[in-house]
């Protein structure tokens, strides 16, 4: 290959050059370094004794689509076989859970140490890869996602009603019996003008004593409050857990407090939605989930009803 | 004289007249497809295809009414290769600059989300940076210097006339058609495959053309062997044109419309969209940016190459064991066992076929080692090789399938990517760009030795910051996604690792602003010295005549 007769030897290393050159550039005749070679070499060694080991050819006659190789290994299996073992080892666990909640509710879970330890382990893992992407790390929520920590509940709080909430989600279309309701879009859709809404905003904002009243709120506020949003909120705002209206006069706004973003939330209708978990978890990840969630601090001992706070409010403007 | 130096044009010839046709026919089906197209994002970017085809019309016709294109054959063509460093450049600039942008993106996802601009969305601007700085930076600089070294190395004058430009106007044709479509949401989603069939048919048209063009100037040359360099330069040619024309098979949905339907689908798609994004890798990033050290290190440095055996066997051991590592990226999926081992194992038996053109990088330099102290040029190119040799390493361990249950879908592999990226192809190109202009522009040096310098040590620093954040983040992230506790749950669930990432997404933003603060120092330094402020001769410079010499008797 090299041509002979231009052959010369290279002052610095003593080695001879091909006697090629192109643009200027010479060729060093160095042989392949020995430990590059034998490096070499054993890379394919290596490779060969691992396909003897491991799968490795394609449809050979006599196989059942490709060799096992001697060590039989399939990763199809060993994660058939890891699933198996941990639900060895949580089934037990997971199945009390399910028949506490549903023969002795919240109380039998909570009174089980070994069980409430198990609820809250698997619930916030459960929570982390489903809930967290909208509720948040910490369950605190955001603007239009409500903080779960809190004892605001636009469905109710209670355990059973967590469960419920989760199973068939809040206006999923695709569940029959999904929570449902509908706030009008009363700006977007024609029903108030700019000027009837900010009257509604100032005498909502007035019902939670976040404003002094204002003129337009105590007349065109009210009487249009009465008219369209009391069926919902009551008159009085305290809301409805059947039909998820938020009480208007704890302060805790699920789109924002400010009277833009409060005149905002009554323009276009909000329409909040969380999909129907019982389609993509088991029934005890729920269960858990629900236990979880209900523990986070704000759990309710049972379903309020707008009597109940009424009756609450009505005491507490009596001892004002 | 005026006699002379119109036969020294090729006047409006055959080829002429086929790339005329070529750009008609395109423009023909713009125009169609701006008016009738099939679907409204084939309707606006038809007009920006369109446009390009027009002003290509628009150049033929300047240059073939003032009698056609130089053809001097005792001239080097160096026309086309001094357009070639400044697109590498511009587009260097442009795809490291998205870089950064979604590099901050991520880093700041609340402030740098903008719902108004959908074009401006991560996903969206993510294939715009891959895509410059692969193929537009990438893609350019290997033309380039493929076109220069391909003369020189055969001392002829590059052939085919208008081919060579149409070569280089089409393929930036084809950058522009492909990241306008991106910003459309144009895509077929394959990585860095993402273009459209209409893209992907015209960049094999340009494609094939760069093929006859360098095999015809291989044939005319006067050297009685061909050089090492010109080997990979070939190989990397024909293997792009085969992996882009079979991972992108497709029935296009209408023939005025964006939409097409791959040939393949399944895990028959993912295996051959990874056999084309791993040798995109290996013959692009690796065999082409070979061709480019094979020629420039022992040029620069004026050392003989260090073994010709060694280049042979590490050539076609390269591209013989390169082909069939692609299914390391599909470890853990549905792929088929038998085809995971075979990726593994191939990649493995690949790192001492990887290290051969490092050793023979490295070891040319054996007699100038003290270059490296003066010319920040040499050192640039052997950093370069240096850094091929570390991802030619970690490469082969990360496609361990233990490795890589702990590696996969982290960012350690981006960490990988930048390693060979920044260090090796943008390092190398750099130096190549150093060497060339002075030579290109018949320059005494370049306008300041002091700001190759600063190039070469905030780059690197860039570098460094990169790798080392993502390494961090990348193991960190593997090690969070697979804790368990004591009940087999979970111990965190994913917004936690993403949470726990947001220092090293700032660590490695600005590693990246370094780097592009470095190739921006390498901007106004090849605009100063092209303009003739060179301060000073650089000895490292030796001129380079644009006269094909003749050979020595």
């Amino acid at each position: 290959m090299a041509d002979e007769d231009k052959r010369e030897v290279d002052a610095y290393s003593g080695v001879d050059t091909t006697g090629h050159e192109w643009d200027g550039i010479k060729e060093l005749d160095n042989p392949l370094p020995r430990w590059w070679l034998w490096i070499f070499y054993a890379s394919i060694a290596w490779a060969v004794v691992y396909m003897v080991f491991m799968p490795a050819v394609p449809a050979p006659p006599g196989f059942d689509g490709h060799t096992r190789g001697l060590r039989d290994h399939s990763e199809r299996a060993n994660v058939a076989q890891a699933m198996n073992d941990l639900q060895a080892q949580r089934g037990p666990l997971f199945d009390r859970l399910q028949q506490a909640a549903d023969t002795g509710g919240i109380e039998a879970i909570e009174n089980d140490p070994e069980l409430l330890n198990f609820a809250l382990a698997a619930g916030e893992s459960a929570f982390g890869d489903n809930c967290s992407t909208c509720h948040g790390r910490g369950a605190q929520g955001a603007i239009g996602y409500p903080n779960l920590n809190d004892d605001v509940w636009l469905w109710g709080g209670s355990f059973e009603a967590i469960r419920q909430t989760l199973h068939v989600g809040i206006r999923w279309e695709d569940n029959p019996d999904t929570r449902f309701s509908q706030m009008p879009a009363y700006g977007r859709d024609g029903i108030l003008s700019r000027e009837e809404i900010s009257a509604v905003a100032d005498h909502v904002m007035a019902l939670a004593d976040m404003i002094e009243p204002t003129e337009a709120g105590n007349t065109t506020g009210r009487e249009i409050f009465e008219l369209q949003c009391s069926a919902c909120h009551g008159v009085n705002g305290l809301g409805d857990q059947t039909q998820g209206a938020p009480n208007l006069t704890d302060r805790v706004w699920l789109y924002g407090s400010d009277e833009a973003q409060i005149e905002n939330t009554i323009w276009r209708g909000p329409y909040g939605v969380m999909p129907a978990w019982e389609d993509r978890l088991g029934e005890e990840t729920i269960t858990a989930l629900a236990a979880y969630v209900y523990l986070l601090g704000g759990g309710e001992r049972s379903a309020f009803s707008e009597a109940a706070l009424d009756g609450a409010h009505q005491a507490s403007e009596a001892g004002r | 004289m005026s006699a002379a130096a119109a036969s020294n044009k090729t006047g409006f010839d055959a080829s002429a007249m086929v790339v005329a046709g070529l750009l008609g026919l395109g423009a023909l089906w713009s125009l169609i497809s701006a008016a009738a197209g099939a679907d409204a994002a084939i309707r606006v970017h038809a007009w920006v295809i369109g446009a390009g085809f027009l002003a290509g019309l628009f150049m033929m016709a300047r240059i073939y009414g003032d009698g056609g294109l130089d053809n001097d054959k005792t001239q080097y063509n160096e026309n086309v290769i001094k357009a070639g460093v400044i697109a590498s450049m511009f587009w260097g600039v442009a795809g490291l600059l998205v870089g950064v942008i979604i590099a901050f993106q991520l880093a700041f996802p609340a402030l740098l989300s903008f719902d108004a601009f959908p074009q401006l969305n991560f996903g969206r601007l993510r294939p715009v940076h891959t895509s410059a700085v692969i193929f537009a930076f990438g893609g350019n600089v290997l033309i380039a210097t493929s076109f220069y070294v391909v003369q020189r190395t055969c001392r002829t004058r590059i052939a085919g006339g208008i081919w060579p430009w149409f070569v280089f106007w089409g393929y930036q044709l084809f950058i522009v058609v492909a990241a306008t479509g991106y910003l459309l949401g144009i895509t077929q989603g394959k990585e860095y495959a993402e273009p459209e069939w209409y893209a992907d048919l015209w960049l094999t048209l340009v494609w094939v053309a760069y093929l006859l063009v360098f095999l015809a100037t291989l044939m005319r040359r006067k050297e009685p062997h061909l050089y090492v360099a010109n080997w990979f330069y070939l190989a990397f040619i024909v293997t792009i044109a085969m992996l882009h024309v079979v991972n992108n098979l497709a029935m296009p949905a209408s023939l005025f419309g964006a939409r097409s339907y791959s040939a393949f689908a399944g895990v028959q798609d993912a295996l051959t969209q990874w056999w084309y994004g791993h040798n995109a890798v290996g013959f692009f990033l690796t065999a082409g940016f070979l061709a480019i050290m094979y020629y420039f290190i022992p040029k620069r440095a004026e050392r003989p190459v260090y073994s010709y055996r060694l280049s042979i066997i590490h050539f076609w051991a390269l591209i013989f064991i390169y082909i069939w590592a692609g299914p390391h990226h599909l470890h853990y999926t549905a792929l088929p066992e038998w085809a995971q081992t075979l990726g593994m194992t191939f990649s493995i038996m690949l790192w001492m076929p990887s290290w051969g053109g490092m050793i023979n990088g490295l070891m040319t330099l054996s007699g100038a080692w003290d270059r490296l102290r003066t010319d920040p040029v040499i050192r640039m190119l052997v950093v370069s090789v240096a850094f091929y040799g570390m991802s030619t390493f970690e490469g082969p361990v990360m496609s361990v399938r233990a490795v890589n249950s702990l590696s996969h879908y982290t960012d350690w592999t981006i960490g990988h990517v930048h390693s060979g990226a920044l260090g090796w192809v943008g390092f190398i190109s750099f130096g190549a760009i150093y060497c060339l202009v002075p030579w290109l522009w018949k320059r005494a040096g370049m306008y300041s030795k002091a700001l190759i310098e600063w190039h070469f040590w905030i780059a690197t620093i860039g570098i460094l910051l990169y790798i080392t954040s993502m390494w961090v983040s990348g193991i960190m992230q593997g090690l969070m996604w697979r804790a368990y506790n004591s009940l087999g749950f979970l111990e965190y669930s994913f917004v936690q690792t993403v949470e726990a990432m947001h220092p090293y997404y700032i660590i490695r933003g600005l590693g990246g602003v370094l780097y592009l603060t470095g190739a921006l120092l390498m901007v106004w330094n090849v605009y100063k010295t092209i303009k003739g402020d060179v301060r000073e001769k650089d000895e490292a410079v030796k001129p380079q005549s644009a006269a094909i010499q003749q050979p020595a008797e």
